[in-house]
C-alpha cells in the first residue's frame, strides 16, 4: 500500500494519478499533507504538482468523457467527502479501462459515487450563491462570511464576478481560512488575519458603512413581513434553509438595535 | 432615505403584497446579461431565503402603494378595508432594490400596486421605476411588473421594454366569481392586456430571431394567478382555465394561491377557515404533469371526477384509474411511458434511460438510482422469468402506498412542489 501525499489541488490529484501509472503503484491512499495521518508503516510517495503530467491525465479522461463528465469529477473533488480522492481514482481507472463513455453507467458504484459527490457540491454551491450576505464597509467593500460543507469558492467566483461587476467584494470561508476577492478587475484568492473576532458587534460597528445596519434591519423586517402566519411550515422552512447556515444569514440574526 | 418612514412603509407594503404568489424569478430565454460592467444579471433565478411558511423569497416583492379606488372583496388593499395606507416614492423603490440586490438578498424586484387615481397614473409610476433601474442604475437583475388592468397599451408596451416579466392577475377562475367579489371588474379587463402582451411578446421574439440586436420585450413572458378556495369552482374549471392561459395566451406560469381569509364578508370563507394548502399543492402537481409530463387536463380531471384527490397526488390518481396501462417494463419502455410511473420523476426517468444502456436494470439498481421504489414497484414489470407479481386492485395499491406515505411524508408538502415525484 502506498500513501500519496499531494498538495490538495485538483492539478495535484491529477499529477498523482499520472504517477500511480508511472510508478505502477498498487493499492493507493491519498493524503493532503504529510502530517495528516502518521501511517508510517506505509510506503510514502510525495507528489510534486506538475502541470504537464496533470494535463496528460486530463486529456486522457477527456477522450472518453463528455465535458459534463469532467465537470462532475471537478465538482466531486471539491466535495471534500472522506476518501473522495480514492473514489475519483477508481472512477478514473474505469474510464481508462473502457473504450466507450461510462458516465451513464449509474449502476456502477464508482460512477454513482462520483455523481453523488458532484451533486452534493453542486447543491452546496447553489446554496452559497443564494446564502451569501454581503455587508458594506466604510471603504466600499462588500464582504461576506461563509462556512460551506464543501469547498465551493472556486466554483462560485465566476457567478459573483458576473453579477457584481461594479462593486468590490470579498467572500471569506472561515472553515478553510481563505477567501476570494474581486477588485473590479480580477478575482484572486486571499488569506486574511483578523485582529479581533470578525463577527463581534463592536468590530462590525467599527468597519461598517453608515447605512449598513439600516439595510440589515430593513431586510429582517421584510423577511418578517412576508411570512404568512396561517401557512407556517417549519419543517419545510428548515429543509430549504438548513440551520447550519443560519449564523451567517442576516435575516436569521436578531436586530442589532431595535 | 428617511430611515424610519421607509422602514414603516416597507412593513406595510410588503405585508400587503405577500398574498401574491407569482414571484419566482425564472429568467427568460433571452437572459439579461451584464455586459458593460453594470450590476447584476438575470441568471437562472435563485431563491435567497425561505419564509417560515416555506415559500421561496427571491424578489423584493412590494406594492408601490396600497391605496386603491377599487373594492375587491378578496384583497387586503380594498377601499373599504380599514388599514394603514402608505405609498413609496419612485426613488425609494429604486434605492431599496439596489441596496438589497448589492447585498445579495434578492434577484430583483416584483412590483405591484393598488390602483390610485386611475390605472394609467399608477402604471406610469411602475414604468418609471423600471426605467430608472435599467437606465440610471445600470441594473440587469430581474424585474417583474404588474400590468394594471385598464392601463393604456402604450404604457404596457413601455413596461415590456424594461421588465423581464409582466403579469395580469385573473384572480377569480370564472367570470361569475369575479362579478360576485369584484363587481367593478370584469374578465375582459384582464384578458385584454393579456392578449395585447401575448401579441407583443410573440412579435418581439420573431424580430429577435431575425436581428439579435432587437430590444428585449418581457423576455420571461407573462404569468397570472388564480385564487383558490375563495369561491366554489372545482378543479376541472380551474385547470381548464389554466390550460386556456397556457394554450391561448402563451402564459409562462399560472400560479394558484390558496385563499387566506382576511375579511368578515359573507361572500367569502370566514376568518379562521383553514387555507386550502393541500388542494393548492395538488393543483401545482397537476399543472406540472400537464407542462412537463405530457398529460392532458382531461386525463387528470374529468366530468365524472371534477376534483383532484386530496389524499394522493394526481399522477398516482391517474395510474390507479388506468391500471390497464401497467406494468411498464423500464428496460424497454419509452421515456414518455416511464414518466407516467408513480414514484419516478423527470430526473429519475432520464437516469433510467441512460443506465439501462449498460445493463438490464433490476429492482436493486432502481433503489441505487434514488427512485421511490416502494411506490413505483406496483407499476413495474421486470422481464425475468423468476419475477412474480401479484395482481392487486387499485384500492389495495392505494392503501399500501398511503401506508408508506403516512410514515414518511406526512405534513411535508410544499406549495411550490418539493416532494412530488
Ligand atoms: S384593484 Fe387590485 S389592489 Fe385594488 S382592491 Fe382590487 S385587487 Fe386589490
Amino acid at each position: 500500500m502506498t500513501l500519496l501525499i499531494y498538495d490538495g489541488t485538483f492539478e495535484g490529484w491529477l499529477t498523482a494519478v499520472f504517477e500511480i501509472y508511472e510508478y505502477k503503484f498498487e493499492d493507493v491512499i491519498f493524503a493532503k499533507d504529510e502530517n495528516s495521518n502518521a501511517l508510517f508503516f506505509l510506503k510514502t510517495h510525495f507528489v510534486e504538482t506538475d502541470n504537464a503530467k496533470a494535463n496528460r491525465v486530463l486529456k486522457g479522461l477527456k477522450k472518453n468523457l463528455s465535458p459534463s463528465g469532467i465537470t462532475n469529477m471537478y465538482h466531486a473533488f471539491f466535495s471534500e467527502l472522506p476518501q473522495i480522492e480514492e473514489s475519483l481514482f477508481r472512477f478514473a481507472t474505469y474510464v481508462f479501462s473502457s473504450s466507450k463513455n461510462i458516465e451513464g453507467d449509474l449502476s456502477n458504484n464508482a460512477v454513482l459515487n462520483i455523481q453523488k459527490a458532484a451533486h452534493l457540491t453542486g447543491k452546496e454551491s447553489h446554496r452559497m450563491k443564494a446564502f451569501v450576505r454581503f455587508k458594506l464597509t466604510k471603504d466600499n467593500l462588500y464582504y461576506a462570511i461563509v462556512e460551506p460543507d464543501c469547498n465551493v469558492l472556486p466554483l462560485i467566483q465566476k457567478h459573483f464576478k458576473n453579477r457584481y461587476a461594479d462593486q468590490k467584494w470579498l467572500i471569506y470561508d472561515t472553515k478553510r481560512k481563505y477567501g476570494i476577492y474581486y477588485d473590479l478587475e480580477n478575482v484572486s484568492t486571499v488569506e486574511l488575519t483578523f485582529d479581533s473576532n470578525p463577527s463581534s458587534s463592536k468590530f462590525l460597528a467599527e468597519i461598517s458603512d453608515e447605512d449598513e445596519e439600516f439595510f440589515q434591519n430593513l431586510w429582517r423586517n421584510y423577511f418578517k413581513s412576508v411570512n404568512i402566519e396561517s401557512r407556517k411550515n417549519t419543517k419545510l422552512h428548515v429543509q430549504h434553509m438548513p440551520k447550519r447556515y443560519w449564523k451567517n444569514l442576516t435575516e436569521k440574526i436578531p436586530n442589532l438595535k431595535k | 432615505m428617511v430611515h424610519e418612514r421607509v422602514m414603516e412603509k416597507l412593513a406595510i407594503l410588503a405585508d400587503a403584497a405577500k398574498y401574491d404568489v407569482s414571484c419566482s424569478s425564472s429568467a427568460g430565454q433571452n437572459k439579461r446579461k451584464n455586459q458593460n460592467k453594470g450590476l447584476g444579471d438575470t441568471g437562472n433565478g435563485i431563491c435567497h431565503a425561505y419564509t417560515e411558511d416555506g415559500r421561496c423569497v427571491s424578489l423584493l416583492k412590494i406594492l408601490l402603494t396600497n391605496h386603491c379606488i377599487f373594492d375587491c372583496a378578496y384583497c387586503v388593499s380594498r377601499k373599504s378595508n380599514d388599514i394603514k395606507r402608505a405609498a413609496f416614492t419612485v426613488q425609494e423603490v429604486v434605492d431599496l432594490t439596489i441596496g438589497f440586490y448589492r447585498r445579495n438578498y434578492i434577484e430583483g424586484l416584483f412590483l405591484s400596486s393598488g390602483i390610485f387615481d386611475n390605472p394609467d397614473y399608477t402604471m406610469e409610476r411602475l414604468v418609471r421605476i423600471a426605467k430608472k433601474l435599467r437606465l440610471e442604475e445600470n441594473f440587469n437583475g430581474y424585474i417583474h411588473l404588474k400590468a394594471i388592468p385598464g392601463a393604456s397599451d402604450e404604457l404596457i408596451k413601455e413596461a415590456g421594454m424594461y421588465a423581464d416579466r409582466l403579469s395580469v392577475n385573473v384572480e377569480m377562475p370564472t367570470e361569475k366569481s369575479l362579478k360576485l367579489l369584484a363587481p367593478e371588474k370584469n374578465h375582459a379587463d384582464v384578458i385584454k392586456p393579456m392578449e395585447y402582451l401575448k401579441n407583443e411578446i410573440v412579435g418581439h421574439k420573431e424580430e429577435k430571431k431575425l436581428n439579435f440586436k432587437a430590444p428585449l420585450f418581457a423576455p420571461a413572458g407573462q404569468s397570472t394567478q388564480m385564487i383558490i378556495g375563495a369561491t366554489q369552482e372545482n378543479d376541472l374549471e380551474i385547470l381548464g382555465m389554466a390550460n386556456y392561459f397556457y394554450e391561448q395566451m402563451n402564459m409562462r406560469r399560472v400560479y394558484y394561491s390558496g385563499y387566506v381569509p382576511i375579511s368578515y364578508d359573507n361572500r367569502l370563507p370566514a376568518i379562521g377557515t383553514p387555507v386550502p394548502m393541500i388542494r393548492e399543492n395538488r393543483l401545482y402537481q397537476a399543472d406540472w404533469l400537464i407542462r412537463f409530463y405530457g398529460f392532458n387536463v382531461n386525463e387528470i380531471v374529468g366530468f365524472d371526477q371534477p376534483n383532484l384527490d386530496l389524499d394522493i397526488d394526481p399522477k398516482l390518481g391517474w395510474a390507479l384509474r388506468n391500471l390497464h396501462q401497467f406494468p411498464v417494463d423500464i428496460n424497454s419502455a419509452d421515456l414518455e411511458l416511464i414518466l407516467r410511473i408513480p414514484g419516478i420523476g423527470v430526473t429519475s426517468a432520464k437516469k433510467i434511460v441512460s443506465a439501462r444502456k449498460f445493463k438490464r436494470l433490476q429492482p436493486e439498481d432502481l433503489k441505487k438510482l434514488g427512485i421511490a421504489y416502494n411506490r413505483s414497484k406496483f407499476f413495474l414489470a421486470f422481464s425475468s422469468p423468476f419475477y412474480l407479481q401479484k395482481d392487486l386492485t387499485s384500492i389495495q395499491i392505494k392503501e399500501q402506498i398511503l401506508n408508506i406515505q403516512n410514515s414518511k411524508y406526512q405534513n411535508n408538502f410544499s406549495n411550490q412542489l418539493s416532494l412530488f415525484q
